[in-house]
């Protein structure tokens, strides 16, 4: 039980001449899930390190059920660090392999047992404890591995990325099951993943970092609606929004052939161009008035299909426009159709700073 | 997707092994039977153009990242195997995907702690091995290198002389960066703290550690030792030019907590006036040294000299010359000193330390084969050995040092 503050918290590695990690400031609540996500060197590592005490904290604080524990070292901040590469052993039963790391931290049998026995509950190993390893298949073995961590009762969990050595298919059920088991056990953690469907399935909220600044930090779905600014915007979602820079025209933005509907107070803020987001699904194919966009590839779910391809006319960018469109009836490669933004489905950003424009 | 090898120097005879197939599966006949550590992944040794290559069945990514790894730790000179290659875009015939798999040189002479464990060890060998983990943990984090999975299992020891030097073998979860920070080391310390008294206790589980060793004691040890070595290695020693006798203090100093200082870097400030000192860590024993390297026997310089004789002979003996020492030595261990060193009876144990025994096994055979004028083979002479010869020593256990009664011989190859 236990809430998490970075406050101000900033890393700033000898020889470097930016911050890593540059005055991180959030608020986790008691048994939260947070998931930190963002693009490879963005800081994620370093933000968990500093929570867990590996990492120097040059400026601001780290506090932990309102205690600073800026200083402390890390075992004394009652947080664990979850590891993907738990050993199971061999002569070992699968009790002693979830709570020897307890005897070792001189913690008393009695209380041992008790915590292993618990732990087994939840995870569905009561019947094996007695059991030695080998005789457990791939999926129990691997619940044994989550139980040395559970066993622990610290305040928090910290993950690096511990999904990264499995397969695809692995990662998907393996996701889940930490998500419901971090659910169930009520313990505060703190995630690291590059992988923003990772983040958006797990989170109960997700912090996105750029360049180690910290650029929102909310709920999936609101992360999702509203994305604070272009970079968000761009990073959450899969397959990623449609960003557009598009000058701005009487009572709204131009559009492919037509004018989209731009209330006044937001274009006042902002200069003649401006960023116009759209989410694949958020796109409809209109008629003439709309943007044509030239098929290139089709991308085929049952009732629904993906198009991607470029505005017909101009050099296609190095990002694909894509659109949802109906699967029953989707169009061929090469085809040519018009799209619009669903009316109220759009996001605004101002081209210079990339901050959201409008509610 | 074709198959695609990556590989530091390419050897066509690669292309001959199963790839198609699972690891798991591969046909016996080609692989060497050495022993290995614990381990998730499957992992088997092959003989490639004369060399021992380990491969490690493992994700293709993964694979590529510990290829590169492993060859930047080589480029900073860090004890640690060799990278030889990667294979992948492996698929059955059935058109099914493998995994990839990464190949390593078998580091020669080397032994994972299990199968130390499975030898007669002399006293403190686990201390030894701890030491030799705590000196590899200061040399990596020295660089920069972030391990993230300290254990015994994900190491090799070498025999050192009279101690070990240990070699990482699985850099998986390792980063390399430009300097650790100290609760990055605490949290390497942390880890290979628990992962070393789990891997004991599960020793002692299986009833091969020494008795009345203590896991966990044995693994803080470990800690301590590891903190003791930083602290040596990097509180900057500066002295003026007159107070030279500080350099043998620090050697005392280094000799004391066990290591023998066979060589110290010394440098001078620009101005001359002070002097810093690095101490570099070697041993002397050319005959027990190459002899350990080759059997993992922890045995005294003389009784090293006998045994290599033997092993010679044995090698020419079965015409082996051209086959690698190691591979040889190995065989001379299961099929010539073992049977010896392991079948001394309980009873008899205490009377002279294995290699002795074997030693004077040696000199009996001899001994029996004036006597009768033929050749007698050496299991007779260990026969008749027991029978006339040992029963009538003295204990000499109280002569080599108190606690010497060792745990019994069980092999633990079972993974
Ligand atoms: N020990 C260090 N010394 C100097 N710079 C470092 C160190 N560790 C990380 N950095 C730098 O700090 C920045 C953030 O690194 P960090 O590892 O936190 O990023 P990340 O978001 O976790 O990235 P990844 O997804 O690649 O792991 C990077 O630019 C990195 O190069
Ligand atoms: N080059 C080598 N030379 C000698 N032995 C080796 C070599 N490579 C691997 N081994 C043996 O194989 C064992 C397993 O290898 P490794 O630790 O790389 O596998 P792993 O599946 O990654 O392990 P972990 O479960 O710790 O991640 C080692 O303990 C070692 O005994
Ligand atoms: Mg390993
Ligand atoms: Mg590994």
């Amino acid at each position: 039980m236990a809430t998490v503050k970075y406050d101000n918290a900033t890393r700033l590695y000898p020889g470097n001449d930016k911050p890593s990690v540059d005055a991180l400031d959030i608020d986790i609540a008691d048994g939260e899930f947070l998931v930190l996500v963002g693009p490879s060197g963005c800081g994620k590592s370093t933000s968990l390190r500093m929570l867990a005490g590996l990492e120097e904290v040059n400026g601001g604080r780290i506090l932990i059920d309102d205690k600073d524990v800026t200083d402390l070292s890390p075992k004394d901040r009652d947080v664990a660090m979850v590891f993907q590469n738990y050993a199971l052993y061999p002569h070992m039963s699968v009790a002693d392999n979830m709570g020897f790391a307890l005897k070792i931290a001189g913690i008393d049998k009695g209380e041992i047992r008790r915590r292993v026995e618990e732990a087994a509950k939840i995870l569905d190993l009561e019947p094996y404890l007695e059991r030695k390893p080998k005789a457990l298949s791939g999926g129990q073995r691997q619940r044994v591995a989550m139980g040395r961590a559970i066993v622990r009762e610290p305040k928090v969990f910290l993950m690096d990325e511990p999904l990264s050595n499995l397969d695809a298919k692995l990662r998907v059920q393996t996701r889940t099951q930490i998500a419901s088991l971090q659910r169930r056990l009520g313990i505060t953690t703190v995630y690291v993943t590059h992988d923003q469907v990772e983040a958006m399935t797990m989170g109960d909220r997700v912090a996105v970092l750029k360049d180690g600044i910290l650029q929102q930090c909310d709920s999936p779905r609101r992360m999702y609606d509203h994305p604070n600014n272009v970079f968000v915007a761009g990073f959450i979602g899969s397959p990623a929004m449609n960003l557009f820079e598009v000058p701005v025209a009487e009572g709204g933005v131009k559009f492919g052939n037509g004018v989209h509907p731009v209330d006044r107070s937001v274009l006042g803020s902002t200069g003649n161009r401006i960023t116009l987001g759209v989410r694949p699904e958020d796109l409809e194919v209109s008629g003439e008035d709309g943007l044509p966009i030239n098929i290139d590839v089709v991308e085929e779910l049952g009732a629904d299909a993906y198009v991607y391809g470029s505005v017909a006319g101009t050099d296609p960018g190095d990002r694909p426009i894509i659109a949802r469109v109906d699967g029953r009836r989707p169009p061929m490669k090469g085809d040519v159709i018009h799209v619009k933004p669903k009316a109220d489905h759009v996001h605004l950003f101002d081209v210079e700073t990339g901050l959201r424009l409008g509610d | 997707m074709a198959l695609n090898i990556t590989a530091n120097r390419a050897d066509s005879t690669l292309l001959d092994l199963p790839w198609h197939e699972p690891l798991e599966e591969w046909d016996p006949a080609l692989l060497a039977a050495l022993p290995r550590g614990i381990s998730r992944h499957v992992v088997r040794f092959v003989e490639v153009s004369g060399r021992v290559i380990a491969v490690k069945e493992i994700r293709g990514d993964i694979a590529r990242r510990e290829y590169d790894m492993l060859r930047q730790l080589r480029r900073l000179e860090m004890p640690c195997v060799k990278a030889y290659g990667v294979i992948d875009g492996r698929t059955t015939p059935d058109g099914r995907e493998l995994d990839a798999c990464l190949l390593t040189r078998h580091l020669q002479f080397s032994l994972p702690y299990r199968a130390l464990f499975s030898q007669r060890l002399r006293p403190g060998t686990a201390d030894k091995l701890l030491d030799a983990l705590a000196v590899l943990l200061v040399r990596l984090h020295l660089a920069g290198f972030w391990w993230g999975d300290v254990s015994l299992s994900n190491a090799l020891f070498r025999r050192d002389a009279d101690a070990f030097s240990a070699y990482l073998v699985d850099a998986e979860t390792g980063q390399l960066l430009p300097a650790l920070s100290d609760g990055q080391r605490e949290h390497d310390l942390d880890i290979a703290r628990v992962n070393i008294a789990g891997e004991l206790m599960d020793l002692e589980a299986g009833g091969v550690l020494e008795e009345g060793a203590d896991p966990i004691l044995i693994s803080r040890r470990m800690v301590a030792r590891y903190e003791q070595l930083w602290g040596e290695l990097t509180e900057v020693e500066r002295f003026e030019t007159g107070d030279k006798w500080r350099v043998d203090e620090r050697i005392r100093r280094l000799n004391q907590i066990g290591f023998d200082v066979d060589e110290l870097a010394i440098s001078t400030d620009l101005d001359g006036t002070t002097i810093q000192i690095q101490p570099k860590v070697v041993d002397a024993g050319h005959h027990s040294r190459r002899l350990m390297r080759l059997t993992g026997l922890d045995v005294e310089e003389n009784q090293a000299r006998r045994l290599l004789n033997d092993l010679d002979a044995y090698q020419a003996a079965v015409g082996r010359q051209n086959d690698s020492d190691e591979m040889v030595a190995h065989d001379w261990m299961r099929e010539v000193y073992e049977p010896i060193a392991a079948n001394i009876p309980r009873d008899l144990a205490r009377k002279l330390e294995p290699a002795q025994v074997f030693h004077e096994v040696l000199e009996h055979r001899w001994y029996l084969s004036e006597r009768h004028d033929m050749d007698v083979t050496t299991q007779w002479a260990f026969a008749d050995y027991l029978a006339e010869v040992l029963p009538a020593k003295p204990d000499e256990q109280s002569v080599v040092g108190v606690d010497t009664v060792e745990m019994p011989v069980i092999a633990l190859f079972d993974d």
